[in-house]
């Protein structure tokens, strides 16, 4: 048998369909690869015993004809996604301990569709990061090096440890969380698909929260079809979640078309720094001609608030964060550090609890939000935050979908941005975050490499709900990109 | 608009996080440089632009009034670190 | 009338403004399906929702919308078609979230008003400033163990709305005056049993001083009272206590104060004030809460007649006096009871048995009108005897105490005592006979002129009947056989 790792999920689901492996082979090979793989530091927590219980009834619901949409695929859970009686840990040492007694609607749907969890991947700690350089269970390695070097690289973050687990064959797909580019950009740094669908479209429920407004959850895969296969088992209405939209789930995959003639492609003319390395530019161009030559029409368009969706997304997050860590108090659940009375148990447990980053994001947030500062710092970013979404609004009257790089460099080493300024840190954020601010859905795919030999990613946003959109015209970029570039597996032992 | 090493202690303590006295001005410096980058935003108008609410044209959902959840106590107290007899337990509280 | 308070400076008018957490009546909790019972056991009703577990969402009842917009309409007050639920954020043992999800700048419903009922029939209109839905917080229980406090997230995530008062009060008298009808109204309305006990009502109250016409002092607020007695004794500690301070010439410092119900008096709660900022922002885990004018009118329709309205109709309509009337609607059981009893008959004569009688034997017995042994059914029955001339008004009271007392039914009581009263002009004229027969001296007194003796030989006509003659027609039969 070959390497059923290397399967699609499309691939794996025709495999299983034929009979030609069952799910128990394909959730064993892919145990063995998540072992092979411990160097790069994914998982925080491996359930192989589940992930076998878990395949064994698939295989004996397919024998029954019973076949849901994800019947057997083995998939890596973000660590964010509570999952009944299974350590979620968030990636904090506040949540030490902490078994949930309840399932996330995201990942009960994947269940309910025959999918197999694997274990829970690691992540920057409560999704605040760029690199996973924040996790309390250290720091996750890209599987992709240099060509000229040995030295690790950051997956990039928040979900660094879904997008290495899939880029290193550990699981077929993983759950991601996307506040402000925490899918597509660990997706464009380890060449893997990463969509963050609609705000609404997936619930929220039973995902530890960091930013409630923009925390959006989406696949990780290693093709734009498995994306949509994905996305299709993940998403829909959920009432216990009152942000969730009650709107029917397309056929995803349907979507994939190939036929974008006559699409009109939006390129913003404000996504075009002079700081972006010029490869990612001509990336850039790369893909309008590749889109052009499928048929669609590039039309240039004018978002012209985008620099100023950094600024107020430091702001919004944070403060949003400040609000919902404050659960975190060594009273329920996770960590408790005992002081001489309540508040202080609330504050040593609570500087111990949060490591650096969080800690900085809920010290702004907190003051964001504090008396004599509202108006001038959230409520003026929430201001701000209104007009991006006004320009998206506008540019989508003309254009039926958006194309830009997902990052402004490919995968760094570690350290190169975490050591002094955050804001350095923070700049990486600058092509994901206006949309993840207006809510609207977006995709990244690889679609070439660095002059080092590093994958890029371009980025397709589309209308609110309208995922197909994207979905189609990422297939046409996938196509044309011809991206089949691997890393060496120099991580298995 | 700058913070000072006793509005951090302030902004510390609203947050409930013990930071010690030798971190207050390293912190000071750092959110400093953060609030400096946001000020940005003031060059852009909002006058007669309205707070974003949602970014889904959609209105609250209510749910009927009817007993559907709770009835668990186990499991509400399985992952306190102080438990009693049901209760989450705490230090004493004077009031 | 304001409270004065005569200083040695001079006078100080007391101003007083409330604000009450009125549990909303709902079977789930305001964002959970948990139950909201009283009494149940340690954290067996509360959700993961209300425990705050990571990741879980608040989704509204929309019970709770319905109840506060139907107690808006009757507050008379302004209802706001689209408000905001914001987090209130604060860390405390017995709220788990951190932040408590409530209403601050953009309410459920605007400004209303109360009309409070004083002595001698007196009202005054006591200003509504709003109206906001929020979650009730858990409760530490801190005498059970010697080292720890206790949490019980019970109650935490229950329906609460806020009633804000415009600081329209003058005296612990209208103050109670004003909880009590608040209360009243509340329960007409059914959106909140208005127990205090049990906590389903709460006061903060506000208390400041002044010299009369000048503008508002610095106030001082008392949470977290919960009986009408108490919120009296507070304000009169607390603005006796501000007096003290201004006379001496000293300042009166905003802060919260806690009303110490043992000691009698209040006392500074700074160490809790320090960090209040309660950094307000809007819930984002909530959309705004929008209703259209047909959600309201339907509600409106739905309305029952509130106190003000009854006692206008019992006065109006009925003929009752305005305190008679002012008694009989301050609960709605009472109302509603009396209403049972007045229908098909002479309202005055019920309300006169119902206030008198009823209340009085209740009251003596310490017993409230849901556990009367007497229904309205049978009071009414009572009453039927007096009016058809079967029992006297007199018997009628003995046959009350009976029926008080062994639940019987007032016809039956006459029926076995023999009470029934006698008309019978055969066994009233032998009476009447007998007793001329044995008083002639008397009845030569008043053939001479003394007609006061008549009286006299009525009683004794009804000594003789054993009280059950009718009275009437003893009347009738005497004057003429005295007259000879």
């Amino acid at each position: 048998m070959s390497d059923l790792t290397r399967l699609t999920i499309a691939e794996a689901r025709d495999g299983l369909a034929a009979g030609k492996f069952s799910a128990v082979e394909l959730t064993a090979a892919h145990i063995t690869s998540m072992d092979a793989a411990r160097g790069l530091n994914a998982y925080i927590t491996e359930t192989p015993e589940k992930a076998v219980e878990m395949a064994t009834a698939s295989d004996q619901r397919r024998a029954q004809g019973t076949v849901g949409k994800m019947e057997g695929i083995p998939l890596a859970i973000k660590d964010l996604f509570c999952t009944k009686d299974t350590l979620t840990t968030a990636a904090s040492h506040i949540l030490d301990g902490f078994k949930p007694k309840y399932e996330s609607t995201v990942t009960t749907n994947l269940w309910n569709e025959g999918a197999v969890m694997l274990g829970k991947v690691n992540l920057d700690e409560f999704a605040m990061g760029s690199s996973n350089e924040t996790s309390f269970y250290g720091n996750v390695v890209n599987p992709w090096r240099r060509q000229t070097d040995d030295q690790p690289l950051v997956p990039g973050g928040s979900s660094g440890g879904s997008a290495s687990a899939v880029a290193a064959y550990t699981a077929m797909g993983a759950t991601g969380t996307d506040t402000g580019g925490s899918i597509r950009q660990p997706a464009a740094f380890t060449g893997i698909v990463g969509m963050k669908p609609t705000y609404g479209r997936c619930s929220r429920w039973g995902v530890v929260a960091f930013a409630s407004s923009l925390d959006q959850a989406g696949p990780m895969t290693r093709s734009v079809r498995d994306a949509a296969i994905m996305l299709e088992a993940m998403a829909g209405f959920d009432p216990k979640d009152s942000t969730s939209v009650d709107m029917d789930v397309p056929n995803f995959e349907a979507a994939l078309t190939g036929d974008i003639k006559g699409l009109k492609v939006g390129i913003p003319k404000e996504y075009r720094l002079d700081s972006v390395p010029a490869e990612i530019q001509s990336l850039w161009d790369k893909g309008i001609e590749w889109l052009k030559a499928a048929g669609a029409e590039i039309v240039e368009i004018s978002l012209p608030h985008t620099k100023y969706a950094l600024p107020s997304y430091y702001i919004i997050a944070p403060a949003e964060a400040s609000s919902n860590l404050a659960r975190y108090d060594g009273v329920r659940y996770g960590l408790r550090v005992e002081g001489k009375d309540l508040a202080d148990m609330y504050s040593r447990t609570r500087a111990e609890g949060f490591g650096s980053e969080v800690q900085r994001r809920l010290l702004i947030g907190t003051y964001a939000l504090s008396a004599g500062y509202y108006d001038a710092y959230y409520l003026k970013a929430q201001k701000v935050r209104a007009r991006i979404a006004e320009d998206f609004n506008t540019a989508f009257k003309e254009v039926d979908t958006i194309l830009t790089p997902t990052a402004p460099s490919a995968a760094f080493a570690f350290g190169e941005k975490s050591g002094g300024d955050p804001l350095e840190m923070y700049l990486n954020d600058v092509f994901t975050v206006p949309a993840s601010l207006a809510g609207l859905p977006g995709i990244s795919l690889p679609a070439g490499l660095s002059g080092d030999g590093l994958p890029l990613g371009l980025q397709l946003l589309g209308r609110p709900f309208d995922e197909e959109t994207v979905i189609r015209t990422a297939g046409v970029l996938e196509e044309a990109a011809e991206f089949t570039a691997k890393p060496s597996d120099w991580w298995r032992g | 608009m700058s913070l000072d090493k006793a509005t951090v202690a302030k902004v510390a303590n609203l947050a409930r996080i013990r930071v010690e006295e030798k971190d207050l001005e390293p912190l000071a410096a750092e959110l400093n440089s953060i609030l400096g980058w946001v000020e940005q935003l003031g060059e852009v108008d909002t006058e007669n632009t309205a707070p974003m609410t949602s970014v889904a044209d959609m209105q609250l959902r209510w749910r009927t009034d009817e007993i559907s959840d709770g009835g668990y106590q186990e499991d509400i107290v399985a992952n306190a670190p102080g438990h009693e007899d049901g209760f989450f337990a705490v230090p004493k509280v004077i009031e | 009338m304001g409270m004065i308070i005569q200083g040695a400076t001079g006078d100080w008018e007391v101003v007083i403004g409330m604000e009450v957490h009125a549990q909303v009546t709902s079977k789930s909790k305001l964002f959970s399906g948990s139950a909201t019972e009283y009494g149940a056991e340690q954290n067996s009703q509360v959700s993961f929702v209300d425990a705050a577990m990571p990741g879980m969402l608040p989704v509204i009842n929309e019970k709770a919308v319905e109840q506060a917009v139907r107690t808006g309409l009757g507050l008379k007050a302004k209802i706001n078609k689209h408000s905001v639920f914001d987090r209130k954020n604060y860390f405390y043992a017995d709220l788990p979230q951190g932040y408590q999800i409530s209403q601050f700048l953009q309410p459920i419903v605007g400004e209303g008003v109360i009309t409070i009922d004083l002595k001698d029939g007196e009202t005054r209109e006591i200003g509504i400033t709003r109206l906001h839905l929020e979650q009730d917080a858990g409760k530490s229980i801190h005498d059970q163990h010697p080292s720890m406090s206790l949490v019980d997230l019970n109650r935490s995530g229950i329906a609460l709305m806020e009633i804000v008062s415009d600081p329209d009060l003058r005296s612990p008298e209208e103050a109670a005056a004003y909880i009590k009808k608040l209360r009243s109204i509340l329960r007409y309305l059914g959106t909140c049993d208005g127990n205090m006990e049990e906590g389903s009502m709460r006061a903060d109250v506000n208390v400041s001083v002044r010299r009369p016409g000048e503008p508002f002092g610095t106030r001082c607020e008392m949470k977290n009272i919960n009986s009408v007695r108490f919120i009296q004794q507070a304000i009169i500690y607390e603005a006796n206590r501000q007096v003290d301070i201004l006379e001496a010439g000293g300042t009166v410092d905003q802060e919260t104060r806690l009303y110490d119900s043992v000691e009698g008096e209040t006392r500074s709660m700074r160490s809790k004030e320090e960090a209040h900022d309660y950094r307000y922002f809007p819930d984002p885990d909530l959309l705004p809460l929008e209703f259209d004018d047909a959600f309201i009118e339907k509600i409106r329709a739905d309305l029952p007649e509130l106190p003000d309205d009854k006692k206008a109709r019992f006065v109006n309509d009925l003929g009752i006096t305005a305190y008679d009337a002012g008694v009989l609607v301050a609960e709605k059981e009472i109302a509603d009871f009396f209403e049972a009893v007045a229908k098909g008959r002479d309202a005055k004569l019920s309300a006169n048995w119902v206030i008198g009688e009823l209340f009085g034997n209740l009251n003596r017995t310490g017993k409230s009108l849901s556990d009367s042994p007497v229904s309205a059914d049978s009071l009414g029955e009572l009453i039927d005897l007096i009016k058809d001339g079967t029992i006297s008004n007199r018997i009628a009271k003995e046959v009350f105490e009976e029926m008080f007392e062994t639940g019987k039914a007032a016809e039956a009581i006459v029926e076995e005592k023999g009470l029934k009263q006698v008309s019978d002009t055969g066994a009233i004229e032998a009476a009447i006979d007998e007793v001329i027969a044995a008083n002639q001296d008397k009845v030569a007194e008043y053939r001479g002129g003394k007609d006061k003796l008549f009286g006299f030989f009525v009683g004794q006509v009804m000594k003789a009947t054993g009280g059950k003659a009718n009275p009437g027609v003893v009347n009738q039969l005497l004057r003429p056989k005295l007259d000879g």
